[in-house]
């Protein structure tokens, strides 16, 4: 299984190789509600860990996805746009929003692991 | 995300219940509310243009005008609002405002008179809840002797809304389906042998045919139970209550109008009808007549993005590069698949068709100016 790390605004980040794809975790679906919009970034841009990565729009209300790591967008998951509510759907897998080519492999360190990201979803309820 | 705390809110009759029925509940106009229930804003939406949804509006205030008579209750309203109170007929309900003395909105709200010879006098009023304070303060302050005011703090509001609403509702309630737009009246809502004391009109506030019900707070709950457990009935939370107003092209306090707006800059100036206008004898008068007369600067439009991203509230408008005006209210509507908003333009870009640009994020995107409402009305005629 490839390693999957969480940070505390709920992205994902799973590292195979130097490509590390990013989503929303499923908590973060549940707590958005219905997504009507995903806007995604250019492919070839560069984001910097925290920076905005992306941005998710439910019905209510729009919400910025934080890249978890810094890297260059090298693909974006364009079945978001005609089918947002994937992000609903399957926030964990193919709701995935970018693919970044990692340039810092030590950020990952910073970010939490499944066990802890469970923790703090428990501390938060 | 916004973690919303729940000390010092007010509830509602019907707080428990949307707690067992698992709401996600938040802070709104002072109240712990339900935004939604486990069906989602878009199914909840949807439900409600498909079947009937039941919202707990009991937030909003409710209050009884009082006077010796009819005109002399209805002589006193008019001079806080431009509608026509004083023809009102028995049973028969008005949606007006109440205007500062420069022609801006205090408040919309509607006004019925009541159905029955012996109450003859009293107006009922339904007033936003984030207003309800303001409001009471400034009709009271204005009352001549004689006048009364009285909040009926008492009373729960439910509003069943949708196109199955009113038979479902007749099936408590038989005078329900004699009812026509904007008519209300007294009546009994029987449930499991109990028959309950309240007060129906036919509105709403989302587009849809429908009810709106005013009933004591101790029989609140038997009777949104009784209404949820027909098959055609979910409960709706205030995402879907807003997604359904905005589609439906009708104003919210604080986003579409405030004290700066008059009823001509809302599109609203139909509450003003034109004896009134002859007569120029409602607070603001000048200005507001001046605006019929000659347009008034800005006006409120229905706006499409014709891409799919949302443009919410506060987005800037501009036309080649240049502000003019802003969105009020924006979002995704379920109904037309697709964003819709409404907002204030210049009065030169007011008209359907104009092309605009709304700044999202930074980013000019297009839109034009559209016909409202995004959803037809579908009120009984």
């Amino acid at each position: 299984m490839a390693d999957i790390k969480y940070t505390k605004d709920h992205e994902w980040v799973r590292v195979e190789g130097d490509t590390a794809t990013v989503g929303i975790t499923d908590y973060a679906q549940e707590q958005l509600g219905d997504v009507v919009y995903v806007e995604l970034p250019d492919i070839g841009k560069t984001v910097g860990q925290g920076d905005e990565a992306a941005v998710v729009e439910s019905v209510k209300a729009a919400s910025e996805v934080y890249a978890p790591v810094s890297g260059e967008v090298i693909e974006i998951n364009d079945g978001l746009a005609d089918a947002p509510a994937g992000v609903n759907d399957d926030a964990m897998g193919s709701g995935w929003f970018v693919k970044l080519r990692l340039s810092n492999t030590s950020e990952l360190e910073k970010l939490m692991s499944e066990d802890e990201y469970k923790t703090y979803l428990a501390e938060l309820d | 995300m916004a973690d919303g705390s729940s000390h010092d809110l007010k509830t509602t009759p019907l707080h428990s219940l949307h707690v067992e029925l698992g709401a996600k509940m938040v802070p709104f106009a002072g109240y712990d509310m339900p935004v939604q229930y486990p069906l989602g804003v878009l199914g909840e939406h949807n439900h409600t243009r498909a079947k009937a949804g039941l919202f707990d509006v009991s937030h909003m205030g409710q209050a009884f005008l009082e006077g010796p008579d009819h005109e002399t209750t209805a002589r006193a309203l008019e001079a806080l609002v431009p509608g026509d109170m004083r023809g009102l007929a028995r049973g028969q309900q008005r949606y007006t405002v109440l205007l500062t003395d420069d022609g801006g909105i205090i408040d919309d709200l509607m006004v019925a008179r009541s159905a029955s010879a012996d109450d003859d006098g009293r107006l009922f009023l339904v007033v936003n809840a984030s207003r309800k304070d303001v409001d009471y303060a400034h009709i009271a302050s204005c009352l001549p002797q004689g006048v009364t005011l009285a909040p009926a703090t008492e009373r729960a509001l439910l509003a069943l809304q949708g196109p199955a609403a009113v038979e479902v509702m007749a099936r408590h309630c038989p005078q329900a389906a004699d009812l026509t737009f904007m008519s209300a009246t007294s009546a009994e809502f029987v449930v499991g042998g109990q028959s309950i004391d309240c007060h129906v009109s036919r509105s709403g506030y989302t587009g849809e045919d429908g009810v709106e019900i005013s009933v004591p707070a101790a029989h609140a709950q038997t009777m949104a139970r009784a209404l949820l457990a027909h098959d055609e009935v979910e409960p709706i939370g205030l995402g879907a209550r807003d997604s359904l107003r905005l589609e439906a092209g009708l104003c919210l306090y604080g986003n579409d109008i405030d004290e700066t707006t008059s009823p001509v800059e809302a599109s609203i100036a139909w509450v003003i009808p034109k004896h009134r206008r002859v007569a120029g004898d409602f607070p603001g008068a000048e200005r507001i007549l001046r605006e019929l007369a000659d347009g008034p600067s800005r006006k409120r439009v229905g706006i499409l993005p014709d891409g799919k991203a949302p443009a919410r509230g506060h987005t800037e408008i501009q036309v080649a590069g240049a502000a003019v005006g802003e969105i009020t209210s924006g979002g995704f509507g379920p109904t037309t698949d697709g964003p819709v908003a409404m907002g204030y333009v210049a009065l030169a870009h007011a008209k359907v068709g104009t092309s605009l640009d709304l700044i999202v994020r930074g980013k000019p995107r297009t839109a034009h100016v559209a016909r409202l409402p995004f959803a037809p009305h579908r009120y009984a005629k």
